[in-house]
């Protein structure tokens, strides 16, 4: 199973949620770029990465989210996660990709951060 | 006035023929009056082929000839010359001054003196042939004396007694041709209970070959202990010697340090031959580039590293192994050797299968051509003492093809052989993924993503840590690896690709990683200690990942 067969994006509150599920490596490429394109299609207050389905993830799937984050902050849109294991946590963490994206518990957390930061 | 004169000394001391007369017929004059004064004949002189062609004895006086030595000879007062022809060829002459009655020499007499000449001829011939026989033992003695004064000093230099390493087996073989060579070796006890293992070669033979080999070794054992590093160590012995080096004279010579705990084997290479490994996948050459030692000052030496796992071998030679000739005039040669290697246990067990291998090649008879050196280093294959407690086991060797996310494939293998031994979740997950990039890397850059071309995991476990060894084919000639250290501020504002996290990741998930190639081989050895005793280190060096 790879996040290319099974990543949907859902709309809250002005918020739109990617949700990762699966593998995220290079198989889930075109994946998230498509996921990315239709979040971002009608400009979102923020968008939200949920990681609670998502299963391995290497250092070709932290490109990726890297990636995401660099189209975020060219738009201005912020950018948030929510949903990961302690392991994958800490790996953000070690790479310092959570100085620039907001970690939450829970995908409730993550859409109020974002309406906060915005207001 | 009759007089023999003697044969003299310097009658024919500038000829073939007059160097034998000259040392070899000293006889004292039978009268001690009217001697003639000595008179030397020059090779090319005219008489010297006169006299060898003559029937008999030669009337000087009467003898009309463009020759400085018969001028000599008239002016000494010889009336007659006598050839003395042995076996055809010229080996003295007697000379004679006037008779004592004035009166002038006789037919009688002239025969008297041919018969004389007859039967003095081979007589003195013999005399020359035993002191000749005498000068060239002399010269055999003093030849053979300077061969045993260079066997001495080799053997003096060379290790008394090899060290006693727990898990390991070293072994030597050094055996001189007849004409000492220059080959040594040396084992060298350095700081923290790393050894240096050297094999060297020096041109020439005998004395001089066996003082260079001298004066290398000490420099050599003298810069090992201050300086470790292989490569710097040959570095500063080369600027030593290059001074004092005797023309057309140099020394290969390969020196390795070995960490007996860990196996890493780091080395340098002044020209030597290459030095082969023994592993699970066969032999392997360690290649490391270097110029010969004395040649040229300001030489670096490239310092490659290998790791020997429990079960490798590694066999240092001298270059009498390879080139020795079979009766063909067929060399031995590297492939042979290779393949003895990989074929044969490791330790003194190869020592004695590739002698076996060296005599049926070159037959039983053979005099061996030059100095044969061999040194050998095994590390046992499933008991190899660490911090002085329990062993290291191998747990499991297995291969992944490489292909695009086969990386799960070993992680999930190794986590399944490793959770037993202890180690937390937390440490496991990281060691999951430090496998799993390594595999990336291995598959990708050192495979090149080539099914054919599996990457070999291996592990391992010690008293308190696991180590996982993943090799793959890219140790002869790497492909580019990436120095960029990742910046995710860089990243993230495009001044650097969004890739480039693989090594970075596995340095800060495990405890230690250990990076080493050879000539074939590429291996990134990961260690994590089953207890958290042991911070995590933030390491952002080089990176290569996917």
């Amino acid at each position: 199973m790879t996040t290319s067969e099974l990543t949907a994006v859902r709309r809250r509150d002005g918020v739109a949620v990617i949700d990762l599920v699966g593998d995220v490596n290079a198989t889930a490429e075109a994946a998230i770029d498509a996921a990315w394109a239709q979040a971002t299609e009608v400009e979102p207050e923020a968008v939200v990465l949920n990681f609670e389905d998502a299963g391995y993830i290497n250092s070709t799937g932290i490109a990726l989210i890297v990636g995401m984050m660099a189209k975020a902050r060219a738009h201005a849109i912020p950018i948030r996660a929510y949903g990961l294991t302690p392991h994958y946590r800490e790996i953000f963490e070690i790479t310092r990709l959570a100085d620039f994206l907001a970690i939450n518990p829970d995908e409730d957390s993550a859409v109020r951060g974002a309406e906060r930061s915005n207001t | 006035m009759s007089t023999v004169t003697g044969f003299r000394r310097r009658f024919f001391g500038r000829t073939a023929v007059a160097d034998r007369t000259a040392r070899d017929a000293v006889t004292e004059p039978v009268a001690q009056v009217d001697e003639v004064a000595p008179v030397d004949i020059a090779p090319n002189d005219p008489l010297l082929a006169y006299l060898q062609s003559a029937s008999g004895a030669v009337d000087i006086s009467e003898l009309e000839l463009d020759s400085p030595a018969l001028a000599d000879l008239k002016a000494a007062g010889v009336k007659l010359a006598v050839p003395l022809v042995s076996q055809g060829e010229l080996i003295g002459v007697l000379n004679l001054g006037p008779r004592r009655s004035e009166q002038e020499y006789s037919t009688d007499d002239r025969k008297l003196l041919d018969n004389l000449a007859a039967q003095a001829a081979p007589a003195l011939r013999v005399g020359q042939l035993v002191r000749q026989q005498q000068a060239e033992a002399r010269t055999r003695e003093r030849f053979e004396q300077e061969l045993e004064v260079a066997r001495l000093i080799q053997q003096n230099f060379l290790p008394k007694k090899l060290p006693d390493l727990p898990g390991w087996q070293v072994a030597a073989y050094y055996r001189p041709a007849r004409e000492v060579g220059g080959d040594f070796y040396d084992v060298i006890p350095l700081r923290d209970g790393q050894v240096g293992f050297v094999v060297g070669d020096v041109t020439d033979k005998g004395v001089p070959a066996a003082l260079v080999m001298a004066a290398t070794r000490s420099v050599l054992r003298a810069s090992a202990q201050r300086l470790i590093d292989p490569g710097v160590v040959l570095e500063r012995v080369n600027e030593h010697l290059c001074p004092d080096m005797p023309a057309k004279m140099f020394v290969t010579c390969l020196y390795g340090v070995l960490e007996p705990e860990t196996g890493r084997f780091r080395f340098a290479n002044a020209g030597h031959d290459l030095p082969y490994v023994k592993t699970a996948d066969g032999s392997v050459e360690l290649r490391a580039r270097g110029m010969p030692l004395g040649l040229m000052s300001g030489m670096p030496y490239e310092e490659k590293e290998t790791v020997l796992a429990p079960g490798d071998s590694l066999l240092l030679h001298s270059d009498g192994v390879v080139e020795a000739h079979n009766p063909d005039r067929e060399m031995f040669g590297f492939p042979r050797l290779k393949e003895a290697v990989a074929m044969y246990p490791g330790g003194g067990e190869l020592i004695d299968r590739v002698l076996t291998d060296l005599r049926t090649h070159t037959g039983p008879d053979a005099e061996q051509e030059d100095d044969i050196t061999m040194v050998t280093l095994a590390r046992s294959p499933s008991a190899v003492q660490t911090h002085g407690s329990a062993p290291t086991r191998q747990l499991v060797e297995f291969e992944v093809p490489s292909a695009e996310g086969n990386e799960r494939l070993a992680l999930q293998r190794v986590s399944a052989i490793v959770a037993p031994l202890g180690l937390d979740d937390a440490r496991l997950k990281r060691l999951e993924t430090a496998v799993g990039e390594a595999t990336m890397n291995a598959m990708e850059h050192g495979n090149q993503y080539r099914v054919e071309q599996p990457v070999v995991v291996r592990v391992f476990t010690e008293a308190d840590l696991v180590r996982v060894q993943i090799t793959d084919q890219g140790g002869g000639d790497p492909p580019e690896r990436e120095a960029e250290v990742p910046d995710i501020e860089a990243k993230l504002a495009g001044l650097q690709r969004p890739r480039g996290w693989g090594l970075f990741l596995i340095k800060n998930m495990v405890d230690e990683a250990h990076e080493t190639s050879d000539g074939d081989l590429h291996t990134l050895e990961l260690v994590m200690h089953l207890n958290d005793g042991t911070e995590v280190r933030d390491e952002g060096g080089d990176d290569d990942d996917e």
